[in-house]
């Protein structure tokens, strides 16, 4: 019954490994309560994938078959190692009676390490990099590949963050509701850059890291499944499927393609249905937030049948809102777009030149567009090359490179 | 359980009212801190506490050498030395913090949350 992972090799065992990561990980913290040894485990675990499944089949339940036997080598290793503190003692003892379907305990188990993960105590840096490793699976490399610092001290960051998580004995918890709203919001703010570096990912290689979208909106819909009555969980959980929702129109031959010059037949119709339905249910709740009007954004665009059909200014009046609540220079840029279909580019421009935005790509992405659409052609280039030479996404830069090779 | 040090930090400089602007200030503070120190006890946290004298009173004893030599002063030179602190026993760092917090109101201070490697 078992599926063979095609040709034999270990790619096959490596993907099935990392779709399973996170699950794995968070069971294995659960029950032996030591970050470093859930993740030893696990690495033994897949070495022994890697010499089974490719001869004999992957098993029908992947996931319980890593849980188990990662449990197996940890209690091996607690036993080799003789006796450890009482905790491990504790976990020897317990019977382990996770269920591997896609719901029930397993699903809190990976809540609560997301909770431990993105805890106040961890500098913010640290909290996103230890969601990614822990709950994504991604390596150090790749970690630090998203954030444009080298290995080593990513290495030192997660490292650092792991050892006061064990000293400081931070719980594995998913907080109690009189402390969900202070810390909900940290945690929300890690899905969302999740999100953000899998759908326009920052370094030199793949442009999209779907593998990161679908995490994060995995463990959003677990959250949003947990807490149905916070409208900033319903509302996250709104704008990753609408921004999902086009993914497979956004990048044409490794070149982005902006919202207004997507093919929109190729936009995933039940992903912007089950959003429409979650904006209007936040709606009904009646207590707006940054993710809510982003979501209700979307779903402006997400309703026109055309870009010219754009209801631009719903599309200002949200952004309006959204800066009363986030009042950055980057909500006034995106204002700005808006406002550029409304009142025109130069009315626009006006409100981009004034941003202190000089070290933000899309500022001078915007910038280029803005100039390029008021016949500004040299200046139009400069900002181009500002806008290419500040970005690493490679769909992005032969985006703005065609652009800039359009002027004359 | 884990112990933590819960340490309160001062300005280096204090004034007839200790780190506080008036005498009221200062006797509000000791009420409401000595009120946090008996609850501490009551519910279970409670392992030890203290007010420290100003840092201006601390000398430093180097005795890695042949002979110990003393030093008038702190050990380092800063704007805010620690003032006081408890040591608490708590399940975990989010009963620590809560703790702390309410410590912090308490005395008006800022309060530092360190695990202890061990106690003796």
């Amino acid at each position: 019954m078992a599926d063979r992972p095609s040709g034999g090799d270990g790619a096959a065992v490596e993907r099935v490994f990392r779709e399973e990561y996170g699950r794995l990980i968070a069971s294995l913290v659960r029950r032996f309560g030591d970050i470093d040894l859930a993740e030893d485990a696990a690495g033994e675990a897949l070495v022994v994938a890697l010499e089974k499944w490719p001869s004999d089949g992957v098993p029908p339940n992947p996931g319980g078959w890593l849980t188990t036997t990662a449990a197996n080598r940890a209690i091996d290793r607690i036993r080799r190692e003789g006796q450890r503190d009482a905790k491990h003692q504790a976990a020897l003892m317990t019977y382990d009676d996770t269920s591997h379907s896609p719901v029930g305990v397993v699903e809190d188990d990976r809540l609560r390490l997301l909770f431990t993960c993105c805890h106040p105590a961890l500098a913010p840096e640290a909290r996103i990099a230890l969601t990614l490793r822990l709950l994504g699976g991604l390596t150090v490399a790749e970690i630090g590949q998203a954030f444009l610092v080298p290995e080593t001290t990513m290495a030192q960051r997660i490292t650092r963050a792991k050892k006061k998580i064990a000293a400081a004995n931070v719980p594995y918890r998913v907080p109690s509701a009189s402390d969900l709203p202070t810390r909900l919001g940290g945690v929300l703010t890690v899905l969302f850059l999740v999100f953000n570096e899998g759908y326009l990912a920052s370094g030199d290689g793949s442009p999209v890291r779907s593998e990161l979208t679908s995490e994060a909106i995995r463990l959003t819909r677990v959250l949003q499944v947990l807490l149905p009555s916070e409208p900033e969980v319903t509302g996250l959980l709104a704008l990753m499927l609408l921004t999902e929702a086009r993914h497979s129109a956004r990048v044409r031959s490794g070149v982005l393609v902006p919202l207004d010059e997507q093919d929109r037949s190729g936009w995933d119709r039940s992903l912007i249905a089950e959003g429409h339905a979650l904006v209007r249910s936040c709606l009904a709740i009646n207590r707006p937030g940054r993710y809510q009007l982003l979501a209700a954004i979307n779903a402006v665009h997400t309703s026109a049948v055309s870009a010219s059909d754009t209801d631009w200014s719903q599309v200002v009046a949200l952004y309006d809102q959204l800066l009363l609540v986030d009042p950055s220079p980057i909500v006034a840029l995106n204002r700005a777009v808006a406002v550029a279909e409304l009142d025109g580019p130069s009315v626009a421009l006006a409100l981009v030149d004034r941003l202190p935005l000089e070290g933000y790509h899309p500022w001078h992405a915007v910038r280029a567009d803005l100039l390029r659409r008021l016949g500004r052609s040299t200046e139009a280039k400069d900002a181009y090359g500002a806008a290419i030479n500040s970005t690493a996404n490679v769909a992005e830069r032969a985006y703005l490179a065609r652009k800039s090779g359009e002027l004359v | 359980m884990t112990h933590y040090l819960l340490s309160v930090h001062g300005p280096a400089e204090r004034n007839e009212f200790g780190e506080y602007g008036s005498k009221e200030a200062m006797e509000e503070a000791f009420a409401a801190t000595g009120a946090f120190n008996d609850k501490l006890q009551a519910d279970g946290y409670w392992v030890f506490a203290g007010g420290l004298k100003e840092a201006t009173t601390a000398t430093v004893v180097d005795g890695t050498g042949e002979a110990p030599v003393i030093t008038d002063g702190p050990y380092l030179e800063s704007k805010e030395y620690i003032g006081g602190f408890w040591v608490i026993d708590a399940p975990d760092l989010d009963v620590a913090l809560k703790l702390a917090a309410d410590g912090s109101k308490a005395c008006r201070g800022k309060v530092e949350v360190r695990p202890f490697e061990g106690m003796a």
